[in-house]
């Protein structure tokens, strides 16, 4: 919300005010106001001038229509200007920057030549002059408002500093100059004036038009006023649009400014129909299913049932709250400029319009539903679905029909329909010491009653059955937002001011420190680094056709992800469910960057929805969800495990002064994944596996026990070639969850007698693993086999095609005495014997 | 080399035995030419030893004269060659030396340098400072129930407060046309204070440290993608108070012994009071400053209620701030984008 001071100041005692607009700032700032920005009156310098427009010549041979005008000033003073705005007409009063002329931000104005003339200054539009955030033509001022060759810069009130407001979504009373005033005078202990309170509403009788309202739920109060042979050409004074822009409205037409400008200033939306084009009682109900409605700003919107609807005999007028149809419309702007530049400056007495002022009150939640449903973010549903002050609309009638009398030479209908009424609201009961309890404050005697009297609230004292004392708080109309005893607790601990709280430690109970998953995910990380990974966090959005990619199947379960129904990027509108995708990304981006040695990981949780979903539960929230509710609850929403993935590309061991480098493997990516294993306190199983995106002679499971936990080694070619990668790319992926917590290893017995080494090499087929036959070795080779280790593969002549020889050392001892060579080579030959037993392995 | 028998019994001779030893060791450039030039001196046949072996021809009286000088030419003799060979060891051993020395600023960067994320490092730096105020780590899932992201957290159904999230929503396939879910990527970490209030014991002192979404796209200040610490306690007594100090303790031990926070009054949901979180910066660029850090409040009854805990008898603050946000001004990076990219040489600065 953009106001001036200017306008806050009318309704409070300007004098209390700071003097300088960043002081007003900070007042709003202390009661919780935030402010978005300050702007100080514009730094405007130089000729700034009201000009008439005596002469258009329109440039057509360029890409965009240009106009080139000639504008008259005082006497027979003229400057020829060019100008790509074309909202204006000859005899309109423009506001023309002459050269030397410094508009906001440093923008000099000087004699130029553009589109083949010389522009000999320029005509203005109201943002260019900093009155606003409309651009969408230049500034035409009303007639009869000023002269030509008047002094602009007063005129328009260029010298005022605005305040920029972000107004919270439980304050909307704060949507009007009226509610910012109020919390401005608190915090600056200025005197107040409502301004709800100058406006007298005189008894009537009798409505002015006929109201039926069949939803009271929510639509409570519907108030019409009329006022009939309004001139709809009248120009508005310059002070009501300069505030308009101020605000960021844009003014249309007296009569729909004058509704504007009593919304902006009490916070009451209002609507105004041209009262010869509604027939019959005006209705509230909601849409029948089929129904539509062209609203004003001539979209034809189909409405759904859920939707409030203003109708008359002809069916619906308007979207309640949110947009008014345009069948009821004022008449058009259009038809208005037709008139005006066929030379006249007003219609005639027959173009006058009888004008019907609705001020209804509707229920927050059903106008945030159809403004979102119609995706219609009105300045009135903005309002309306914060909740307005339901005791204003006969005020904001009659605040608005009394400026189309005085501006639009109207006359007061002396009816006024007023259905419907004021819901009740709820005193909130408190214990008086609860605002001290709860700020940790000893605030001054009075200072609860006092504050909570300065929102607005009617205060009683009272003791209660245990002979505290108590506040019992009737808040305003104004504030449904004060429902219970914290939302008062509020109020006065932010009009005493936040400051006032000191800082004291809470003395948490001792703690059990980090779980021992939170530890693992520490130390895998660490360790990963420690190795040389480098860790990089993708986001989880994944395209469907990274599984295409990949080369899945139609039936892979990775391929079961969860929608995004919202997403950024309708490409990628899916939760991944392995980290690759992201992973290869940030690889691809690092080599186009130049950075060619890679070995990237990250550690998340990805999504893997149930292949039966059941629905979620949605419990009321007035009491703790049963157990069966949480668990069903957490039972609806998709596993979501920790995974940890490592890529590798270029060289793992760069090249240098030393010698040649090494490049990534995929035994580099086998050795992440048991890094990984290693920090978990788990030794995975390493075996030999088929599975996409991996080449298939070239991919390892890995194991706890024969449980599979993720898989390791080169990307298979066509995905490589399918995504750019550099050749070779090796991957790994361990779902971390999966990979069982070991805080207590077993401890080994450490033996201080030697031990005995013994060689093997043994030859077998080459598509036996080796990891295979070393674990038949250990398993043969009983308590005494201490290690065993793979020293060397051969393949060639002296094994034979298809066969490999591998070399194994097995270190040997006992715990308890120096082993001899026959038991040492005992341990040996049982070992070998089960490594023949099963993998038909023979001594070489 | 003279086979000429030194008469012991003439000092003459014995003195130009020796120094003719001395000139013979003087002469050697190096240990082997030493070497090859003692024995004609020192060795057997060496005139010395055999002026010696003469002694025991000699009568008594002249030969204990006679011993004294052959011995005194012997030690001397011996005393030139040890003296000899020092200096030729210490010249050996220097040389040597001088031929092994390398240049040591060859680089040995054979073993690339890995790194973690800042924004991994930084959320563990926060999860220690808690723990070590006796605090525990609590987590939840990105993917998260609306009712738990919003519902219990006091946003109403169709409250403004809901569209300010600029929620992901997440469609369900098994329904008709997409519907509903009932499911969002989490807005921000406070869903995790629901699930610490549903599952664990009373009081509960929890620090949760997440990933979370907006749909806001991704620019110099801002990412769809980013991270959260929420912080929440729950306990008797419980006042505004202990939130301020909480949160003071926190900037402390984040940002040195003068950073401090403001509090400024605000609105969110799930809190009532609600204040946003102003910090003291001491390192600010351009100079010590207020900064936005983020939100807090004291938990709504309302929310307590749906956990199923008492307002009347337990009370509990709240407060919650953007990890990168924090980076940001910390570490004085200038772009959100730097954060999100995965280039390796941003990680790699902030090492492990």
């Amino acid at each position: 919300m953009r106001v001036t001071v200017s306008w806050l100041s009318e309704h409070l005692d300007a004098a209390a005010l700071p003097a300088s607009v960043d002081e007003v700032g900070d007042a709003f700032v202390r009661v919780g106001l935030e402010v978005e920005e300050i702007h100080p009156a514009p730094d405007v310098t130089g000729p700034l001038t009201v000009g008439r427009v005596d002469e258009i010549t329109e440039l057509t041979e360029f890409k965009k229509p240009i106009r080139f005008c000639r504008v008259g000033f005082e006497g027979d003073r003229s400057r020829e200007v060019v100008c790509g705005a074309r909202n204006f007409s000859v005899g309109d009063l423009v506001v023309v920057s002459e050269p030397g002329a410094v508009l906001p931000g440093g923008f000099a104005i000087a004699s130029r030549q553009t589109y083949g003339h010389t522009s000999d200054g320029m005509i203005a539009s109201a943002k260019e002059l900093g009155l606003g955030a409309d651009h969408s033509g230049i500034l035409v001022l009303p007639p009869g408002t000023a002269e030509p060759g008047d002094d602009a810069l007063g005129l328009l009130g260029l010298d005022e500093a605005v305040v920029e407001l972000a107004v919270t979504p439980d304050r909307g009373y704060c949507f009007a100059v009226r509610g910012l005033a109020r919390e401005l005078a608190v915090s600056t202990d200025a005197d107040y004036t409502d301004p709800v309170t100058r406006v007298v509403v005189p008894p009537t009788s009798g409505d002015a038009w006929p109201v039926r309202i069949d939803d009271t739920e929510r639509c409570p109060r519907f108030v019409v006023r009329r006022v009939d042979g309004v001139d709809p050409a009248a120009p508005s004074p310059w002070w009501m649009q300069r505030r308009l822009l101020t605000a960021g409205m844009r003014p249309i037409s007296l009569i729909v400014d004058v509704t504007n400008y009593v919304m902006l200033d009490l916070g009451q939306p209002l609507h105004a129909y041209d009262a010869s084009r509604v027939t019959g009682t005006i209705g509230v109900r909601r849409a029948n299913a089929g129904e539509t409605l062209r609203t004003l700003d001539d979209a034809t919107r189909k409405l759904d049932a859920d939707d409030l609807l203003i109708t008359d005999d002809s069916g619906p007028i308007g979207l309640a709250g949110v947009m008014g149809g345009a069948s009821t419309e004022i008449p058009a702007l259009a038809d208005l400029a037709a008139v005006r530049s066929a030379g006249g400056t007003s219609v005639g007495a027959g173009a006058r319009v009888d004008v019907l002022l609705e001020a209804a009150h509707f229920d927050p939640a059903g106008i945030a539903r159809s403004a979102r449903r119609h995706k219609l973010p009105s300045e009135a549903s903005r309002r309306f679905e914060r909740i307005v002050d339901p005791a204003l609309p006969p005020v904001a009638a009659e605040r608005a029909a009394a400026l189309l009398v005085e501006l639009g030479g109207g006359t007061l209908a002396d009816r006024r329909t007023d259905e419907g009424g004021v819901p009740a609201v709820d005193a909130v009961r408190m214990p008086l010491s609860l605002p001290d309890r709860t700020a940790g404050v000893a605030y001054p005697r009075g200072a609860t009653a006092r504050r909570l009297g300065q929102v607005g609230c009617r205060v009683e004292l009272d003791t209660g059955a245990d002979g505290q004392g108590q506040v019992v708080a009737t808040p305003p109309t104004w504030r449904p937002d004060l429902r219970q005893p914290a939302d008062l607790v509020e109020e006065v601990l932010r009009l005493e001011g936040y400051d006032t709280i000191p800082s004291t430690l809470p003395a948490a109970p001792p703690g059990r420190g980090l779980t021992g998953t939170q530890l693992r995910r520490r130390a895998v990380s660490r360790a990963l680094a420690e190795a040389g990974h480098v860790e990089v966090l993708p986001f989880p959005f994944v395209a469907e056709s990274a599984w295409d990619a990949f080369g899945l199947p139609a039936d892979d379960v990775r391929r079961r992800t969860v929608a995004v129904s919202n997403p950024l990027d309708a490409e990628r509108a899916r939760l991944t469910t392995t980290l690759l995708p992201g992973l290869l990304d940030m690889l691809v981006r690092n080599r186009s960057r130049g950075t060619e040695d890679l070995a990237l990981y990250t550690v998340g949780q990805v999504v893997l929805p149930h292949a039966d979903p059941t629905p979620m539960p949605d419990p009321p929230v007035s009491r703790r969800p049963s157990d069966a509710e949480y668990a069903a609850i957490r039972g609806a929403l998709p596993a979501q495990p920790t995974h940890v993935a490592v890529v590798l590309a270029g060289d793992r061991d760069p090249r240098g002064w030393w010698g040649r480098g090494r490049a990534a493997a995929w035994s580099d990516a086998v050795e992440s994944a048991r890094l990984v294993g290693a920090a978990s306190g788990v030794e995975l199983r390493v075996t030999k596996a088929e599975h996409l995106p991996w080449h298939p002679g070239r991919c390892a499971a890995l194991r706890v026990g024969d449980w599979i936990v993720g898989y390791a080694g080169e990307l298979h070619p066509k995905v490589v070639e399918a995504l750019g990668l550099p050749a070779r790319t090796a991957a790994m992926e361990l779902d971390l969850d999966a990979i069982p917590l070991t805080e207590n290893l077993p401890v080994p017995t450490v033996s201080g007698f030697p031990p005995v080494a013994v060689d093997v090499a043994l030859v077998t087929a080459d598509d036996v693993p080796s990891a295979e036959v070393a674990e038949a070795l250990t398993d043969g080779g009983g308590e005494l086999l201490e290690a065993v280790r793979l020293f060397d593969v051969y393949t060639g002549e002296q094994v034979g095609e298809g066969r490999h020889s591998l070399a194994f050392r097995l270190r040997m001892r006992a715990p308890d005495r120096t082993l001899t060579n026959e038991e040492a080579n005992a341990a040996r030959d049982a070992a070998v014997a089960e490594a023949t037993r099963r993998h038909g392995v023979a001594l070489r | 080399m003279s086979e000429t028998v030194v008469n012991p019994l003439d000092p003459d001779a014995l003195k130009a035995a020796v120094e003719a030893a001395r000139a013979a060791f003087e002469g050697a450039t190096d240990l082997d030419a030493l070497a090859a030039v003692k024995p004609a001196h020192l060795g057997d046949r060496g005139p010395i030893p055999l002026a010696r072996r003469e002694l025991g021809s000699l009568p008594g009286p002249e030969r204990a004269d006679a011993g004294k000088r052959v011995n005194a030419a012997r030690q001397e003799a011996q005393a030139a060659f040890d003296e000899r060979r020092a200096v030729l060891v210490a010249e050996r051993d220097a040389r040597v030396l001088a031929e092994e020395s390398v240049d040591v600023t060859l680089p040995w960067d054979r073993h690339p340098r890995g790194a973690r994320h800042p924004i991994t490092q930084i959320s563990e730096r926060i999860a220690d400072i808690f723990v070590g105020m006796g605090w525990e780590v609590a987590e939840g899932p990105e993917v998260e129930a609306s009712w738990l992201n919003f519902d219990a957290l006091n946003f109403g159904k169709d409250h403004p407060a809901r569209t300010m999230q600029d929620t992901f929503y997440l469609a369900d396939e098994g329904a008709a046309g997409g519907q509903d879910s009932g499911t969002v990527l989490r807005t921000h970490t406070s869903p995790v204070q629901v699930r610490s209030l549903l599952e664990r014991e009373l009081p509960v002192y929890v620090v949760c440290p997440g990933r979370t979404f907006r749909t806001d796209e991704l620019d110099a200040t801002h990412t769809p993608v980013f991270h959260q610490v929420e912080g929440l306690a729950v306990d008797t007594g419980l006042t505004m108070a202990h939130l301020k100090g909480t949160l003071d303790a926190f900037a402390r031990a984040m940002f040195g012994p003068d950073a401090r926070t403001r509090m400024r009054p605000s609105y969110f949901p799930f809190t009532e009071p609600s204040a946003e979180v102003d910090l003291w910066f001491p390192q600010r660029k351009g100079g010590a400053g207020w900064v936005e850090w983020g939100g807090s409040g004291m938990v709504n009854p309302n929310v307590l209620r749906a956990c199923g805990i008492d307002p009347e008898v337990h009370t509990g603050f709240a407060f919650g701030m953007g990890i990168e946000r924090t980076l940001m001004f910390r570490n004085g990076i200038p772009d959100m984008r730097d954060m999100v990219e995965g280039d390796v040489r941003f990680s790699t600065a902030f090492g492990v």
